[in-house]
C-alpha cells in the first residue's frame, strides 16, 4: 500500500520534472533566438543593405525601390519590436526565412546540409571518444610518474593545435605525400576519415582532460578503497568500479561537446570542401546572409537544448545518487540547463573547462 | 608571466624566502620556462619586428617565389616571393593586439556582469545569469560568426566578436567569486559600518574576487589566439596584403602539394604560442 503510494508520488515527481525541463529548454531556445535576433537584426544599422551588399553582383547597386521591396519581404519595414514578433512567430511555426544569397528557405538549406555534418560529427565523436578514453585510462594505468605526466600532457597539446592547420597538415601528409586518401573524392567512406580526425583532436583532448580529472577524483573515494581492500585487481577497480562513476561528468557536457563540434565543422568543412552545415555557415557569413546565419545559431542552440534535455532525463537513471526528487528540490543535478547554485559549486565545475573547449574546437 | 617573478621585489624577509621558493619552482619546470620564453619572444616580435628580420613583409621578390626554407628565408617564401618568417614577425603585432582586445572585451563586460549579478542578487542576478546561460548554449565560434556577420569583416570586428563569445565564461567565474567574498566577515563588517555599497564593492569585493578571473583571462588568451586565427583563416579578418597569422596559413592552402612550408611554419608557430599561453595559464591557475 505505502509502496504503491510512494511509486505514485515518484511518478508524479517524474512528470513535473520532465515538464519543468521541457519548459526550461523552450525558454533557453527562445532566449537564444532573441539574442541572435538582437545581434543580427538590431545591432547593424541597416541589415538589408548589409545583406544585399554581401550577396554579390545581382544586388551590387540596389535601388531604393529594391531595398524597400526586400525590407517588406523580410518584415524589416516595421518597427523593431514588430519585426521581432514577426520573426518569432515565423520561427515558432518552423519558418526561418529565406536565404538572401540563394533564395531558398533556410530550413531547406539546413536540412539538405545536415546529413553530411551529422555523418562527420558521428565519426569525429567516435574517434574522439576512443582517443580520449584511451588517454585517460592510459594515464590511470601507468605506474611510472614521468610517463604518466607525459601521457597527461597530450590533451593540452590537442587543444592548442588549430584545426585549420591540422586539417591541412593531414591533407599534406596522407593525401599528397603518402597518397593514402584521394582528397577530391567526396563519396567513399575513406573521404570522411581525415576531416573526422581533424575535428576529433580537440574534442578528444577535452574528453581526456575531463575524464582524467574525474577518474583521479573517483579513485580517491572510500568505496574504491573498499573494493581494493577486497583484493580486486587494478584493472577491475578501474574498469568496473571507477570508470562508470568517473564518466558521469562527461555525460553532462555532451551537449556542449556536440555544439562545439558543430561550430568546429565550420573550419573543418571549409578546409576539406565538404558541403555541410559548417560550409553553409562559412558561405553565409562570407555573403553576410543574415537569415542563414540566424538559422545556424538557432540550430546549434536547439541541438544543445535537446541533448541537455535528454541527458538530464536519463541522468537520474544512471546515477542513483541523483533522484528526480533531489534534482528537482535542490536544482542540483549538474545540468547545463540549470544555473549554478548560489554557493558557486556548480559554477566551479564547468567554468575553466568551458573556456578551454570553446576555443579548442575553433 | 611577470606575476610569477614580480614578488621578488618585496622587502619582507618571509616574502623574500617565499619568492625565492617560487622562483625555484619556476626554474625547476623546463616546460614553463620554455613557455615564458616563447611568449616573451612573440611579444618582442610585436613591438620590435625590425630587430628580428630585415625583410619586407609586404614586398615580395618575384624571382624568389616559393623557395623552400633556407638561411636567407628561415620559413621559406610564399607565392609572391615574400619572406614568410618576416610576415609572421610583422603579423604578431596585429594578432596579439586583436587577442588582447578580445580578452579585454570578455574580461571587462563579463567581470562587470558577474560582479553586479553576484553582489546585487535577487532578480538582477536571475536575469543576468539567464542571459549568460543562453550565451553558453550557443557555441563560442558560432556566436563570434554571428557578431562578425553583423559588424562586418576586419581585425577589430573579429576581436570584438571573439570577446563577446568570452563574456559568459568570465561572468560565471566572477559571479561565483563575488558570492564567496560577499558573505565573508570583513565585507559584512564594512556594510554594517554603513559604507555605501559602491564603496564596499570597489574596495573589498572586487580586489578579493578578481584573482581567479585574472587567471581565467590568461587561459582565455590562448583560446582567443586560436579563435581569432580561425576567423582570420576563414577570411574574416585583415584584408589581403596585411599579414595576420590565420590568413598566412590560408595563403598556403593552394600550395599544399608544392610548398609545404607555407602552411607548416605559420601553423606550428600558432600552435606553439597557444600551447605556451595555456601552460602559463595552468601555472597561474594552480597557484
Amino acid at each position: 500500500m505505502t509502496r504503491r503510494l510512494e511509486r505514485g508520488a515518484e511518478f508524479k515527481d517524474w512528470g513535473t520534472y520532465v515538464g519543468r525541463r521541457l519548459l526550461q529548454g523552450l525558454l533557453v531556445l527562445w532566449a537564444a533566438f532573441t539574442l541572435a535576433f538582437i545581434i543580427l537584426y538590431i545591432l547593424p544599422s541597416d541589415p538589408v543593405r548589409i545583406m544585399l551588399s554581401g550577396s554579390g553582383a545581382e544586388f551590387a547597386n540596389a535601388s531604393d525601390a529594391d531595398l524597400a521591396k526586400v525590407r517588406a519581404e523580410y518584415g524589416l519595414d516595421k518597427s523593431a519590436p514588430l519585426q521581432y514578433l514577426h520573426a518569432l512567430w515565423n520561427a515558432a511555426s518552423g519558418d526561418l526565412g529565406r536565404s538572401i544569397q540563394r533564395g531558398m528557405p533556410v530550413t531547406d538549406l539546413l536540412g539538405g546540409a545536415l546529413g553530411q555534418t551529422v555523418r562527420l560529427g558521428l565519426a569525429a565523436f567516435a574517434i574522439a571518444l576512443v582517443l580520449g578514453v584511451a588517454v585517460a585510462l592510459g594515464a590511470a594505468f601507468t605506474r611510472n610518474r614521468l610517463v604518466r605526466q607525459l601521457v597527461l600532457t597530450t590533451p593540452s597539446l590537442g587543444v592548442s593545435i588549430p584545426t585549420f592547420w591540422s586539417g591541412l597538415l593531414f591533407t599534406q601528409v596522407f593525401a599528397f605525400r603518402l597518397g593514402w586518401v584521394n582528397v577530391f573524392d567526396q563519396e567513399s567512406w575513406k573521404s570522411i576519415l581525415l576531416p573526422a580526425l581533424t575535428l576529433a583532436i580537440p574534442t578528444s583532448a577535452f574528453i581526456a582532460q575531463i575524464l582524467a580529472k574525474s577518474l583521479s577524483a573517483t579513485l580517491g573515494e572510500p568505496y574504491i578503497q573498499v573494493v581494493r581492500s577486497r583484493g580486486a585487481s587494478e584493472a577491475r577497480v578501474l574498469l568496473r568500479n571507477a570508470f562508470r562513476n568517473a564518466s558521469l561528468p562527461l555525460l553532462t557536457m555532451i551537449g556542449m561537446i556536440v555544439g562545439n563540434m558543430l561550430a568546429g565543422s565550420v573550419v573543418v568543412e571549409t578546409v576539406f570542401s565538404r558541403m555541410g552545415v559548417g560550409r553553409l555557415t562559412f558561405e553565409a557569413v562570407n555573403a553576410q546572409d543574415i537569415p542563414v546565419v540566424m538559422g545556424v545559431v538557432i540550430l546549434a542552440a536547439a541541438v544543445f537544448v535537446v541533448i541537455s534535455l535528454v541527458v538530464d532525463l536519463i541522468y537520474p537513471l544512471l546515477d542513483p545518487r541523483v533522484s528526480v526528487r533531489t534534482a528537482r528540490r535542490r536544482n542540483a543535478a549538474p545540468s547545463p540547463l540549470t544555473p549554478p547554485s548560489p554557493d558557486g559549486t556548480a559554477a566551479d565545475l564547468p567554468s575553466p573547462t568551458t573556456a578551454t573547449i570553446q576555443g579548442a574546437v575553433a | 608571466m611577470t606575476a610569477a617573478t614580480l614578488p621578488l621585489a618585496r622587502p619582507s624577509n618571509a616574502t623574500a624566502t617565499r619568492a625565492r621558493a617560487r622562483a625555484l619552482t619556476v626554474i625547476s619546470r623546463p616546460g614553463l620556462v620554455l613557455a615564458i620564453l616563447v611568449i616573451a619572444l612573440v611579444i618582442l616580435w610585436a613591438f620590435l619586428p625590425h630587430l628580428f628580420t630585415g625583410q619586407d613583409p609586404l614586398q615580395g621578390v618575384p624571382s624568389e617565389r616559393l623557395s623552400p626554407p633556407s638561411g636567407a628565408h628561415l620559413f621559406g617564401t610564399d607565392h609572391l616571393g615574400r619572406d614568410i618568417f618576416s610576415r609572421m614577425v610583422y603579423g604578431a603585432s596585429l594578432t596579439l593586439r586583436a587577442t588582447l582586445i578580445a580578452v579585454l572585451v570578455g574580461l571587462v563586460i563579463g567581470a562587470l556582469t558577474g560582479l553586479v549579478a553576484g553582489f546585487v542578487g535577487r532578480w538582477v542576478d536571475d536575469v543576468l545569469m539567464r542571459v549568460v546561460d543562453v550565451m553558453l548554449a550557443i557555441p563560442g565560434l558560432l556566436l563570434s560568426l554571428a557578431v562578425v556577420t553583423a559588424l562586418g569583416f576586419g581585425t577589430l570586428n573579429v576581436a570584438i566578436a571573439v570577446g563577446v563569445s568570452n563574456i559568459a565564461g568570465f561572468a560565471r567565474v566572477m559571479r561565483s567569486e563575488t558570492l564567496k567574498v560577499r558573505s565573508l566577515t570583513y565585507v559584512e563588517a564594512s556594510r554594517a559600518l554603513g559604507s555605501r555599497s559602491s564603496y564596499t564593492l570597489r574596495t573589498h569585493v572586487l580586489p578579493n574576487a578578481i584573482g581567479p578571473v585574472v587567471a581565467l583571462s590568461a587561459l582565455e588568451f590562448g583560446t582567443a589566439i586560436l579563435s581569432i586565427s580561425s576567423l582570420s583563416f576563414l577570411g574574416f579578418g585583415a584584408q589581403p596584403p596585411t599579414p595576420e597569422w590565420g590568413s598566412l596559413v590560408s595563403d598556403g592552402r593552394d600550395y599544399l602539394a608544392t610548398a609545404w612550408w607555407m602552411t607548416t611554419f605559420p601553423g606550428l608557430t600558432i600552435a606553439a604560442v597557444v600551447l605556451s599561453a595555456n601552460r602559463i595559464a595552468r601555472h597561474l591557475e594552480g597557484r
